[in-house]
C-alpha cells in the first residue's frame, strides 16, 4: 500500500514530494490512516522546499504521538531551527517541536521554551507562550518551571504576547492570582490593542482577579436597602431604635470608594463593547455584570442587543445570558423589549429563549403589550413554541397580580382549542394558577372536569384530577361522577393519571364518603393489582390511612388533615433563576452544570486586599530619586505654611491629602478636584468631584472643536490611547507611593538635595533651570519652591508659564492652520511632539531660548526615564532619533543635556519610574514601533506627553481635570487651572500676574 | 481550547477532520448526529452539546456543520465566533464555503486551519495575514504551481503579525488607488397584523430596529491613514467597529479615523435609534383567509411603495411559509412569477421592480388538504427589497481624507437600502 507515495517521497524532485505530501494530507483530512508512511515522510523534515516542509510538519504533528521512536529522528532538525536567524523559522520550529506529543523530549521542550521566552522577537515569545500549555498537558510535573516562564512572559510589554500568555496562565496555574498583581495595570492598559481572542481570555481572567482584589461596588447599596427594609417593617419602638443604630453604623462606615484599579479596568474595557467580535462583547458584558456598580451596568444592554442580529448560534448564547441578566437587572433591557419580539422564521430554540426574556421583562407597565404579543404567538404553527408561550403566560400571571384574571380567561379560552397539546398545556398552567385563588373559579373547574372525556395527554388529565380532588368541595356534584368515569377506564390510564385517580378517590372518601365509598374501594382494589409497584404501594398506603380499622387508629384521625391541608401555590420561576452563580458567558453557565476546568467566580472580599501589591517595583537604582520626590511633596505643605498664602488644604497634613488625591485622580478617569478647597472636602466624596468633572468636560467639549481639529492633524496610531491611560495610571501610583513615604523623609534634607542638583549644574543656564523646572512641572502646585532665592523662584514661575504657553503652542502649531500669532514658537512645539528622543536638541536652535528651555528640560526628564527604565538601553531611541531632522542636529546636545537631566530627573521622577515603569515601556514600544515601521507620527507622540504632564498636575490636585480625554485639553482650561494653582499656592505677585497674561493671550 | 474540528455535510458525512491536540475519534460525532436527529430541523440543532467526555460546539453555515470538540471550560461564543471566522475565511479564499470547494482545496484548508489555531488557541485570523502566509488559489497560480512545483505558501513572516496594525499587510501597491464604500442599510421590522390591515402608514411601535452596516472596499497603496466623517453622526445610536478604528477619535469627535485593511471589509455596523426612524419604504395589503369546513382559502396580496421616497423599489421578493395543510395554490400575479413548493410549503413570489402606477398583486385560491382542520395561523410574509442610492436613515458621508500617502485616490460612495429581516404578520 502507498508504495507509489513512498516512491514519490524518496525522489529528488520537490514537485513529486509536494504532490505526495498533498495526497497524504488529503488522506489525513478525510480521517484515513496514513501512519505507515511515517518513515518515508519523516525523512523529508529537512527538505528545503518550504511547502513540503510545512506539510511534513502537519503530518508529524498528527502521527508523532503514535510513532514516538521514529519521531525522534526529526528532533534535531527542529533544534537547528530554533537557532535560525529568521524569526519565522524559529517560531515554527518551536511550534512543531512542542506539538509532537512525545514525552521523551520534555526536557528539550522545556529548554526551548525557556530560550524562546527571552527571544528578541515578540512573535517567537508568543509561540513560547503557546507552547507552555502543550508541555504542561504532556508532563504536569514541569508546572513549577513553567510558572516561572509564565511569570517572565507576563511581564512582557508587547500586545502580541499578552493574550497568549494569559491563556497559558489560565491553563497552567489559574490559581496563582498573585502573578497578576504586578501586571494588572499593564494588562488593563494594553487590553485595547491586544488581538481579539486574547482580549476575551484576558477579560475573563481579570474578572476573576477583580473579584478577589476589590470590594463590591454595590455593598453600600445593599446595606442601605437592608436598613430601609428594616425600618419599614419594624413598627415597634425597638425596631426603630434598631434602625437608628443601623443608620448610625452606616454613617460610621467608611463610604465606599472604588479602588482606582477597579475603575481602570472598567474604563479600559468599555470601548471593547464596540468590538465586532461577539465573544469580546460578551466578555465585557459579563465583566460589567459581575464587577460594575449597578448604575453602570446598563451600558452593556445595547451591545448585547446588537449581537442579536448575528448568526443564530450567537443569538442562542447571547439570549441565554440575557435571560440570566434580565432576572437580576430587569430595567437594563426594558428599553429593548421590542428587540426580543419573535419572528415566525426564528428557529424554535431561539424563540423559546426570547420568550423567556420577554417573560422576565414583563412588569405592570408593559404587560399589556407583552400579552398582545403572546396572543400572536399562541397561533403559531410551531407547537413546542406555543406550549412554551402558554407557560410564559402562566408565569406572567403569577408574577403580576393585575393581569391574573385576564390571563386565566385567555387560557380557559384555549381549552377549546383544537390542538390537544395546546389544551393540555393550558390545563397544566391553569391548575397552577387556580391554586392561588381556588374559591372564585369553580366554574373553570367544572369546565375542566368536562374535558376529561376528551383530553388524552396524561399530564393534563392528571392535573384535572388533582384539581377536582383538591377542590372537591367547590364541585360536590361533579367530583364523584368524574371518579366514576375514571374508575371505569382506570386500567388503561397512564401511571401518573392512576396515581391521581387514587388521590382523588381518597380525598372524596374523606369528604363525601357516602357517595364514593364503594368507588374508592373499587379503585383501590384495582390499584392493588397494578403492574406498577409505585401504584400498588400508594394504594396500600392510602387504604391504611383512610379506611378505619382497629389497628390504624391514630393516623386515621388525621387523614383528613393530611389530605386536605392547604397547599401553597407553586411559584413559577424562570429556569434561569439560579444560573448567575456561574460566570456569565461561560460554558458552564450555558449548560447550567460545571464544566471541566471551570474556575469559580469568587465572591467579593469583605476587606480589600492590599492594593499596593499592584504597584510596580522600584528598580534599585532609582530608589534615591524617589525619595527626593517625596521630599518635594513634603515641601509643598511646609512652604505654603510658612508663606501663609496657600489654602487650608496645603496646611493640612500632607499625607492624607496626597492619598485622597490619588484615589480621586486615578479612580474616575481623571476626576480631579478643581481647587484645593474642593479637595479637602472631597477626599471621600467622589461623586461631587465627578460631577464637577463632568461639568468641566462639557465645557471642554464646547471649546473642544477647535482643538480637536488641531489635534486631529497630528494624531496617529492607536497606541496613543493606551499610552495615555498608562501614564495616568502610572502617575497615580506614583502619587500613592509618594504619599506613603512622605513622612519618612524630613523636608529639610530634601530641600537641600534639591538645591544641590540645581547648583551643581552651573554651565548652561538652561540646564540649571532645568531641574527646577522639572520639579515644577511635576508638582505643579508647588510653583515656587521656597528654598530657592526669590529671583530664581520668579524665574521658575515664569518658566512655568512659558511652559504652559509652550504646551498650548504645540497644540496650535500642530494644526494645519498656523495662522496663530504664536507661529514663531512652532519649533518648540515640534520638540514637544517628538518628546522623548528629540526634545533637548530643540533648545539650542530655538529662537526664544528662554521659553524653550523650560519646555525642553522637563521633557528631557521624561525621556531619560524612559530610556533608563526599560533595560533596552539607549541605543534604540537614540539610534532612531536621527530620523527626525531635529534630532540629528541635536544629538550631541541631547546626550549632554541628558546627563544633567538624568540626574535631575532621577531626583524628580523616581516615583514615576516605579509606578510608571510598565506604562513607560508601553510608550516606548509604541514609539519604537512607529519609528521602525512608519514614519514617526508627530501627533501621536504628542498626546501621551501631554497626558503625563496633565496627570501629574492632576495628581497634585491643583489642576483641574485634564482628564483622560487627552485630546480635549484646551488652552483656556490649562491656563485657567494653572492660574488657579498659582494663586492658591503662591502669593508671589509676579507669578500670579504672568499666568494671567498668558491666560488672556491664549484665549 | 478547541481540540478538534469536524466538517459534516447535510447527509451526515464527515468529510474533513483536523486535530490540534491528540486525536479525538470520529465517534464523538455520534452525539451530534443524535441531537441532529432529535432537532428535526437543521436550525434547531443546539449549538452546544454536552457529552460524557467532551463538549461539542457547532455552527451551521452554507449547508455544512462545523463541529468543534472542546474538553474544558471555554466561553462558547469564543468558539462560535471562531468557527464563523473559519467559514468566512474559506469564503474569502475559495469564493464560496461549500463542500466541493473545501474538498477541492483540502491542502489549503488544512494549511489554513494549521495557521489559524495553535494548540486550540487562535493564532492568525486576520485575512490579510493569512493571505500572506498562504496564497489563495487562482487559476494562474495553480497552473504555475503545477509546472514549476513552486508553492503557494509564503516564505516570509507577515509583517502585520508584528506591527501595530495586524489587519494590514505590508507593501501594498496598486497602480490605481481606489476607495469605494457601500453604505448598506438594512431594515429589520416586524409589522404587526393590526398595522398591516388598516393602512399604509405603519406606526413606529410596530417596527423593530433598523440596522445598518458600511462595507468598504479599498485598494490603496502604502499605509494610508484615512479619516471619514459623516454629515450627521448623531444618527448613529449604537456602533461596532472593525479593530482598525480609533475609538477615542470617534468618542470625542465622531470621526472615523483608521488605517484600513487591504481589500474588502466591514468597517462599521451601526444602528439608528428608533426615534430617528423614517418611514418604511413599502407597504403590504393582504387578505388571506381560510374557510371553515371547506378545503380552500383565499389569498390576495398587494405590495406598494411609499409615496415619499422618490426612488424605485427593486428586487422585491416575497416568501411565505404556508401552513402544513396547504396542498397547492392557484394564483395569478400581475407582475413577476411565483412558485410554490408543495413539499416545504414555501411560496416565493419574485416581483422585481415596483412601479407606483401599477401595483403588483398576487391573488388566487389556496387548496387545503381535505378533512384537515383549518389552519389557525395566517402565515407571515417575509419581504425582501432593495433601493439603490438611498440611505433610509438619512446618513450621509461628508468627506474622506487621507493622510500619510502622497497620491490621490479615487473615491466612491454607494448607498443601498435593503430589507433585513422584514416580516409582515397577517
Amino acid at each position: 500500500r502507498h508504495d507509489d507515495l513512498k516512491e514519490m517521497l524518496d525522489s529528488n524532485k520537490d514537485s513529486l514530494k509536494l504532490e505526495a505530501m498533498k495526497r497524504i494530507v488529503a488522506m489525513i483530512a478525510r480521517g484515513k490512516n496514513a501512519s505507515d508512511l511515517f518513515p518515508a515522510v519523516v525523512k523529508n523534515v529537512a527538505c528545503k522546499n518550504i511547502e513540503v516542509k510545512k506539510l511534513v510538519y502537519v503530518y508529524l504533528v498528527r502521527y508523532a504521538e503514535e510513532q514516538q521512536d521514529l519521531a525522534l529522528l526529526s528532533i534535531s532538525t527542529f533544534q537547528r531551527g530554533l537557532k535560525d536567524p529568521n524569526q519565522l523559522i524559529r517560531a515554527s520550529a518551536l511550534r512543531v517541536l512542542s506539538s509532537i506529543r512525545v514525552p521523551i523530549i520534555v526536557p528539550i521542550m522545556m529548554l526551548a521554551i525557556k530560550e524562546a521566552a527571552s527571544d528578541m522577537s515578540p512573535y517567537v515569545r508568543k509561540t513560547a507562550a503557546h507552547a507552555i500549555p502543550k508541555l504542561y498537558s504532556l508532563d504536569s510535573d514541569q508546572k513549577d518551571q513553567l510558572i516561572e516562564v509564565i511569570e517572565k512572559l507576563l511581564a512582557d510589554k508587547t500586545t502580541l504576547v499578552a493574550g497568549s500568555v494569559v491563556m497559558a496562565f489560565e491553563e497552567v496555574c489559574p490559581e496563582r492570582i498573585d502573578l497578576i498583581h504586578k501586571n494588572y495595570r499593564k494588562l488593563c492598559n494594553l487590553l485595547i490593542d491586544v488581538e481579539e481572542w486574547g482580549q476575551v481570555v484576558i477579560i475573563n481572567m481579570l474578572t476573576r482577579y477583580a473579584r478577589t482584589q476589590f470590594l463590591s461596588p454595590n455593598q453600600n447599596e445593599s446595606l442601605l436597602e437592608e436598613s430601609a427594609e428594616k425600618a419599614f417593617y419594624g413598627s415597634d419602638e425597638e425596631d426603630a431604635k434598631d434602625a437608628k443604630a443601623e443608620a448610625a453604623s452606616l454613617a460610621k462606615r467608611k463610604p465606599y470608594v472604588m479602588d482606582p484599579d477597579h475603575r481602570l479596568l472598567l474604563r479600559n474595557t468599555k470601548p471593547l463593547l464596540q468590538s465586532r467580535n461577539a465573544a469580546v462583547v460578551m466578555a465585557v458584558a459579563q465583566l460589567y455584570f459581575h464587577l460594575a456598580p449597578k448604575a453602570e451596568v446598563g451600558v452593556i444592554a445595547k451591545a448585547l442587543v446588537r449581537l442579536l442580529r448575528s448568526h443564530s448560534e450567537v443569538q442562542y448564547v447571547v439570549l441565554q445570558n440575557v435571560a440570566t441578566m434580565s432576572i437580576k437587572r430587569r430595567g437594563m433591557f426594558e428599553p429593548y423589549l421590542k428587540s426580543f419580539y419573535i419572528r415566525s422564521t426564528d428557529p424554535t430554540q431561539i424563540k423559546i429563549l426570547k420568550l423567556e426574556v420577554l417573560t422576565n421583562l414583563a412588569n405592570e407597565t408593559n404587560i399589556s403589550t407583552i400579552l398582545r404579543e403572546f396572543q400572536t404567538y399562541i397561533r403559531s404553527m410551531d407547537k413546542d413554541f406555543v406550549a412554551a408561550t402558554i407557560q410564559a403566560i402562566g408565569r406572567c400571571a403569577t408574577n403580576i397580580g393585575k393581569v391574573r384574571d385576564t390571563c386565566l380567561n385567555g387560557l380557559v379560552q384555549l381549552l377549546s382549542n383544537r390542538d390537544e397539546l395546546v389544551v393540555a398545556e393550558s390545563v397544566v398552567v391553569i391548575k397552577k394558577l387556580l391554586q392561588m385563588q381556588p374559591a372564585q373559579h369553580s366554574e373553570i373547574i367544572k369546565h375542566m372536569a368536562k374535558l376529561t372525556d376528551n383530553i388524552q395527554v396524561p399530564m393534563a388529565r392528571a392535573s384535572i384530577l388533582w384539581l377536582i380532588g383538591e377542590y372537591c368541595e367547590h364541585v360536590p356534584k361533579i367530583a364523584p361522577d368524574v371518579l366514576r368515569k375514571m374508575a371505569k377506564s382506570f386500567t388503561n390510564e397512564e401511571d401518573i393519571v392512576k396515581l391521581q385517580v387514587i388521590n382523588l378517590a381518597a380525598k372524596l372518601y374523606l369528604t363525601n364518603s357516602k357517595q364514593s365509598k364503594l368507588l374508592t374501594q373499587y379503585v383501590l382494589n384495582l390499584a392493588k393489582y397494578d403492574q406498577n409497584y409505585d401504584i400498588r404501594d400508594r394504594a396500600r398506603f392510602i387504604r391504611q390511612l383512610i379506611v378505619p380499622t382497629e389497628k390504624s387508629g391514630a393516623l386515621n384521625k388525621y387523614a383528613k388533615k393530611l389530605f386536605l391541608a392547604q397547599k401553597p401555590a407553586p411559584i413559577l420561576e424562570s429556569s434561569f433563576k439560579d444560573r448567575d452563580h456561574f460566570q456569565l458567558g461561560s460554558l458552564s453557565h450555558l449548560l447550567n452544570a460545571k464544566a471541566v476546568g471551570y474556575q469559580e467566580l469568587p465572591g467579593w472580599p469583605d476587606e480589600a486586599p492590599d492594593p499596593s501589591v499592584r504597584n510596580v517595583e522600584v528598580p534599585e537604582w532609582t530608589k534615591c530619586t524617589s525619595r527626593e520626590k517625596r521630599k518635594e511633596k513634603v515641601e509643598k505643605p511646609f512652604y505654603s505654611d510658612s508663606e501663609g498664602e496657600s489654602g487650608p488644604t496645603e496646611s493640612a497634613d500632607s499625607e492624607p491629602e496626597s492619598v485622597s488625591e490619588e484615589s480621586e485622580s486615578s479612580s474616575s478617569e481623571g476626576t480631579s478636584s478643581s481647587g484645593s478647597e474642593e479637595e479637602e472636602e472631597g477626599s471621600g466624596d467622589q461623586s461631587e468631584d465627578k460631577e464637577e468633572e463632568e461639568k468641566r468636560k462639557k465645557k471642554k467639549e464646547k471649546e473642544a472643536p477647535r482643538k480637536a481639529s488641531l489635534e486631529s492633524a497630528g494624531r496617529k496610531g492607536r497606541g496613543e490611547t493606551s499610552s495615555e491611560e498608562a501614564s495616568a495610571s502610572e502617575s497615580s501610583s506614583s502619587d500613592s507611593e509618594s504619599g506613603s513615604e512622605v513622612q519618612e523623609s524630613p523636608a529639610e534634607v530634601e530641600a537641600k538635595q534639591r538645591k544641590a542638583p540645581a547648583s551643581t549644574k552651573p554651565s548652561p543656564r538652561a540646564n540649571a533651570v532645568g531641574p527646577k523646572e522639572i520639579s515644577l512641572l511635576d508638582l505643579d502646585d508647588f510653583t515656587p519652591p521656597p528654598p530657592q532665592p526669590v529671583p530664581t523662584s520668579s524665574i521658575v514661575s515664569t518658566s512655568l508659564v512659558t511652559d504652559l504657553e509652550g504646551l498650548t503652542l504645540t497644540d496650535t502649531s500642530l494644526a494645519p492652520a498656523v495662522s496663530d500669532p504664536i507661529s514663531p514658537c512652532i519649533p518648540p512645539g515640534i520638540s514637544h511632539i517628538l518628546p522623548a528622543d528629540h526634545l533637548n536638541p530643540c533648545c539650542p536652535q530655538q529662537q526664544a531660548p528662554h521659553q524653550c528651555m523650560p519646555q525642553g528640560t522637563p521633557w528631557v526628564l521624561q525621556l531619560s526615564w524612559r530610556r533608563l527604565s526599560p533595560r533596552l538601553g539607549w541605543v534604540l531611541p537614540t539610534g532612531k532619533a536621527p530620523a527626525g531632522c531635529w534630532g540629528r542636529g541635536a544629538s550631541p546636545v541631547l546626550s549632554e543635556s541628558l546627563a544633567p537631566g538624568d540626574t535631575a530627573s532621577v531626583v524628580m521622577g523616581i516615583d514615576f519610574c516605579d509606578s510608571t515603569q510598565a506604562a513607560n515601556f508601553q510608550l516606548c514600544t509604541h514609539t519604537r514601533h512607529f519609528y521602525v515601521s512608519i514614519q514617526p507620527p508627530v501627533g501621536e507622540l504628542m498626546a501621551p506627553v501631554f497626558m503625563s504632564e496633565n496627570e501629574f498636575k492632576k495628581e497634585q490636585g491643583k489642576l483641574t481635570g485634564m482628564s483622560e480625554i487627552t485630546e480635549k485639553l484646551t488652552l483656556p482650561e490649562k491656563c485657567r487651572s494653572d492660574h488657579a494653582i498659582v494663586q492658591q499656592v503662591t502669593s508671589a505677585a509676579n507669578v500670579g500676574r504672568v499666568p494671567c497674561g498668558a491666560d488672556n493671550e491664549y484665549r | 481550547m478547541i481540540h478538534s474540528l469536524f466538517l459534516i455535510n447535510c447527509t451526515g458525512d464527515i468529510f474533513l477532520e483536523k486535530h490540534w491536540k491528540s486525536v479525538v475519534s470520529q465517534s464523538v460525532c455520534d452525539y451530534f448526529f443524535e441531537a441532529q436527529e432529535k432537532a428535526v430541523d437543521v436550525e434547531n440543532v443546539p449549538p452546544v452539546i454536552s457529552t460524557p467526555h467532551h463538549y461539542l460546539i457547532s455552527i451551521y453555515r452554507d449547508k455544512i456543520f462545523f463541529v468543534s470538540v472542546i474538553q474544558t471550560e471555554v466561553p462558547p461564543l469564543f468558539v462560535i465566533e471562531f468557527l464563523h471566522r473559519v467559514a468566512d475565511t474559506f469564503q474569502d479564499y475559495f469564493g464560496e464555503c461549500s463542500e466541493t470547494a473545501i474538498k477541492d482545496n483540502v491542502v489549503i484548508v488544512y494549511e489554513l486551519l494549521e495557521e489559524m489555531l495553535d494548540n486550540g488557541f487562535p493564532l492568525a485570523t486576520e485575512s490579510n495575514i493569512l493571505k500572506e502566509l498562504i496564497k489563495p488559489p487562482t487559476i494562474l497560480r495553480s497552473v504555475v504551481n503545477s509546472i514549476t512545483g513552486s508553492s503557494n505558501v509564503g516564505d516570509t513572516l507577515p509583517t502585520g503579525q508584528l506591527s501595530n496594525i495586524p489587519w494590514r499587510r505590508a507593501g501594498v501597491k496598486y497602480t490605481n488607488n481606489e476607495a469605494y464604500f457601500d453604505v448598506i442599510e438594512e431594515i429589520d421590522a416586524i409589522i404587526d397584523k393590526s398595522a398591516a390591515l388598516h393602512n399604509v402608514c405603519y406606526t413606529l411601535d410596530k417596527v423593530l430596529s433598523v440596522f445598518f452596516c458600511c462595507f468598504f472596499f479599498f485598494k490603496l497603496s502604502g499605509i494610508p491613514d484615512l479619516s471619514l466623517s459623516f454629515m450627521n453622526p448623531r444618527l448613529l445610536d449604537d456602533v461596532s467597529f472593525h479593530p482598525c478604528i480609533r475609538f477615542k477619535r470617534w468618542e470625542s469627535e465622531r470621526v472615523l479615523s483608521f488605517i484600513p485593511p487591504d481589500g474588502n471589509f466591514r468597517l462599521i455596523s451601526y444602528r439608528v435609534s428608533s426615534q430617528n426612524l423614517v418611514a418604511i419604504p413599502v407597504y403590504v395589503k393582504h387578505m388571506i383567509s381560510f374557510k371553515e369546513n371547506s378545503s380552500s382559502g383565499r389569498f390576495d396580496v398587494t405590495i406598494g411603495p411609499k409615496q415619499n421616497m422618490g426612488k424605485t423599489v427593486e428586487g422585491v421578493v416575497m416568501t411565505v411559509h404556508m401552513p402544513k395543510a396547504v396542498l397547492n395554490m392557484n394564483l395569478t400575479s400581475t407582475q413577476g412569477s411565483y412558485t410554490f413548493d408543495p413539499v416545504t410549503k414555501v411560496l416565493t413570489w419574485d416581483v422585481g421592480k415596483i412601479t407606483p402606477q401599477k401595483l403588483p398583486n398576487l391573488k388566487g385560491i389556496v387548496n387545503l388538504q381535505s378533512g384537515a382542520p383549518k389552519p389557525e395561523e395566517n402565515p407571515s410574509l417575509n419581504i425582501q427589497f432593495k433601493i439603490q442610492q438611498l440611505a433610509i436613515s438619512g446618513l450621509k458621508v461628508n468627506r474622506l481624507d487621507m493622510y500619510g500617502e502622497k497620491y490621490k485616490p479615487f473615491k466612491g460612495v454607494k448607498y443601498i437600502t435593503k430589507a433585513g429581516k422584514f416580516q409582515v404578520r397577517t
